[in-house]
């Protein structure tokens, strides 16, 4: 459990995925249909069919508003889908499974609890012992770098030290899916780079035990931030969400954000990219005026 | 204390002239001021009353005057009442309503909780909150009393139907707007139902329920002294209609002052635990 933080992350953390396991998780011909307040229905994903692989790590770009977090919905077991099926380690996902974390765009931490107390949050509401729980969630801030600030409550911290607990309490899960949604937009973008940076190395060290690092999928509207990432990086279609194009992405690891971005291949792989997500994002701008016109 | 605020103590602790100091003296005399103030205005209205009462401007028998109501207190004090002790009164009413008050919470904050939770039941109940809601429910103390007698029972009975409804609509919004982020966290964490309503709901709720607590002992006072006006055997109620009886004025005065005081201690201890129990919450700015 302690090897943490010395692990590795260069040295694929996704492992050699066993030809015949079961993807991590498996969407097919996925749709989401709500019932707005008036009585009408809003389809936010449609067909959706998206495959990852046991330790990869997925981005999902597309416009703003397009039903990228629906998407997560789905996977997590939140919300089920209206049509087709979702499938998590080969099973049909019926609700939330223990090996899910999630980490969610705005603070989603408890505000009436202290820090610790909120990352031994999960591990004591799956019923593990409080001396155990105390001691893995210390662990898990100390990787997080927050360890002095184990008393503090949830509004004396910054925006990026919220991050950083909410990440705590994901990764004390130790899930073996991880699914993020735009989970660093709130912040500002030096702290932003940082906790890029610090998400790779914990992913790298979170499951030492020779297990394959978590499967993530990471939803975002940062094309950088995707690429910088990620194994594989999936383009959205403007709403009702579908999948338009995956570009893998044959960027090294280990990676530094900062300096990732500067390398010839990135821009490359950016410039390709965009010529497949601009268009969706300038469809739903377009939409967006019609509405306002 | 943060150590943020330690530090600042020292720092102002090592320049003994410094602006800091300069403001703590302002902010101190501030103070002062606004009490001095307070104490000259009250000393004001009680001389005026006073005054005018002794020179016959007011009708002395009607409105009394502050000096007959303080010995009316002290008579009370040192000789007691008719009922009997003034002490006694005041315990039964401090009883009766703080009875009242324990059980309407329980309940409306149980109840609030449970229907903010549970769609189906909100929506088979919820009419018949409506309407029990729309009565005056001081009305109801006259039916008390005959249900329950002259004991404390139909005291206690009025200041719950108080006291419910506020409490009860509080904990329902306050269960009802939790943020949605936090129960998908909680589920997603692990949580099962009865986790999320005890860990999640309930806590988020605690300070739409905190704001109703504090008006509801109010309530839970009239409750008790309304019942106790319309027919009992104690309490500070009997005490001002037993004065209203006798056109004792000084009396009903008397009464109230006494009642005045004891509501400000209980709100006075009630903010004391609330500041206990949301250390959590940022203070709002420029206020606690």
């Amino acid at each position: 459990m302690n090897s943490g933080n010395s692990g590795k992350p260069g040295e694929n953390p996704g492992g050699t995925p066993r030809p015949d396991a079961a993807p991590a998780i498996e969407l097919r011909g996925a749709t989401k249909v709500f019932r707005t307040p008036s009585g009408a229905d809003h389809t936010a994903v449609r067909d959706l069919d998206l495959t990852v692989a046991q330790g990869e790590f997925v981005a999902v770009v597309g416009p703003t508003g397009c039903g990228k977090s629906t998407t997560l919905t789905l996977v997590s077991g939140l919300e089920e889908p209206t049509e087709g099926e979702v499938l998590v380690g080969g099973e049909p996902v019926t609700g939330i499974r223990t090996e899910v974390g999630f980490v969610f765009q705005q603070d989603a931490v408890f505000p009436w609890r202290t820090v610790l107390s909120n990352v031994m949050a999960g591990p004591r509401f799956r019923g593990v012992p409080k001396a155990e729980a105390r001691e893995r969630a210390r662990d898990w801030l100390g990787r997080v770098g927050l360890a002095a600030f184990e008393d503090r409550y949830p509004h004396q911290l910054s925006g990026g030290q919220r991050k950083r607990v909410a990440l705590a309490q994901t990764f004390v899960g130790d899930p073996a899916i991880l699914l993020m949604d735009e989970p660093f937009s709130a912040l500002d973008v030096q702290t932003r780079a940082l906790m890029s940076d610090e998400l790779l190395e914990l992913w790298g060290g979170s499951r030492p035990d020779g297990r394959a690092a978590a499967s993530v999928v990471f939803v975002t509207h940062d094309l950088e931030e995707a690429i910088a990432l990620a194994d594989k990086v999936v383009v959205m279609t403007a709403g009702p969400a579908t999948v338009k194009e995956v570009f893998p992405i044959d960027l090294p690891r280990p990676r530094r954000v900062e300096s990732v971005r500067l390398e010839p291949r990135f821009i490359e792989i950016y410039r390709e990219i965009w010529s497949s997500l601009g268009e969706e994002v300038r469809i739903t701008r377009e939409r967006g005026a019609a509405h306002v016109a | 204390m943060s150590p943020e605020t330690i530090a600042a103590t020292v720092v102002a602790q090592k320049r003994p002239q410094g602006r800091t100091e300069a403001r703590a003296r302002a902010a101190r005399n501030h103070k002062l001021k606004v009490l001095g103030a307070r104490v000259l205005l009250l000393a004001v209205l009680l001389g005026a009353w006073e005054v005018l009462a002794r020179n016959d401007v007011i009708d002395a028998f009607n409105f009394s005057m502050p000096s007959k109501v303080w010995d009316q207190i002290v008579q009370w004090t040192l000789h007691g009442t008719p009922q009997g002790p003034l002490g006694e009164q005041i315990a039964y009413t401090l009883y009766e309503a703080l009875l009242g008050w324990i059980v309407g919470v329980t309940a409306g904050v149980v109840l609030g909780i449970v229907l903010g939770r549970v769609r189906f039941l909100a929506d088979v109940l919820g009419p018949f909150i409506k309407v029990l809601n729309a009565l005056p429910r001081i009305v109801l103390a006259p039916v008390f009393l005959i249900w329950f007698g002259l004991g404390p029972a139909s005291k206690v009975a009025s200041a719950v139907v108080l006291v419910f409804f506020p409490v009860f609509f509080n904990a329902f919004q306050g269960a009802r707007e939790v943020d949605r982020n936090l129960v998908a966290n909680a589920r997603i964490l692990g949580a099962s139902g009865r986790q999320v309503t005890l860990q999640v709901v309930v806590p988020a709720a605690t300070s739409w329920i905190f704001t109703s607590l504090h008006v509801s002992f109010g309530f839970a006072l009239i409750g008790a002294i309304v019942g106790e006006y319309i027919g009992a055997d104690r309490g500070i109620g009997l005490l001002v209609s037993a004065s209203q009886g006798t056109f004792n004025t000084a009396g009903v005065y008397a009464a109230m002052a006494i009642l005045a005081v004891v509501a400000l201690l209980a709100e006075g201890l009630l903010t004391f635990l609330e500041k206990r129990l949301f250390r959590w919450k940022p203070a709002a700015p420029g206020e606690r």
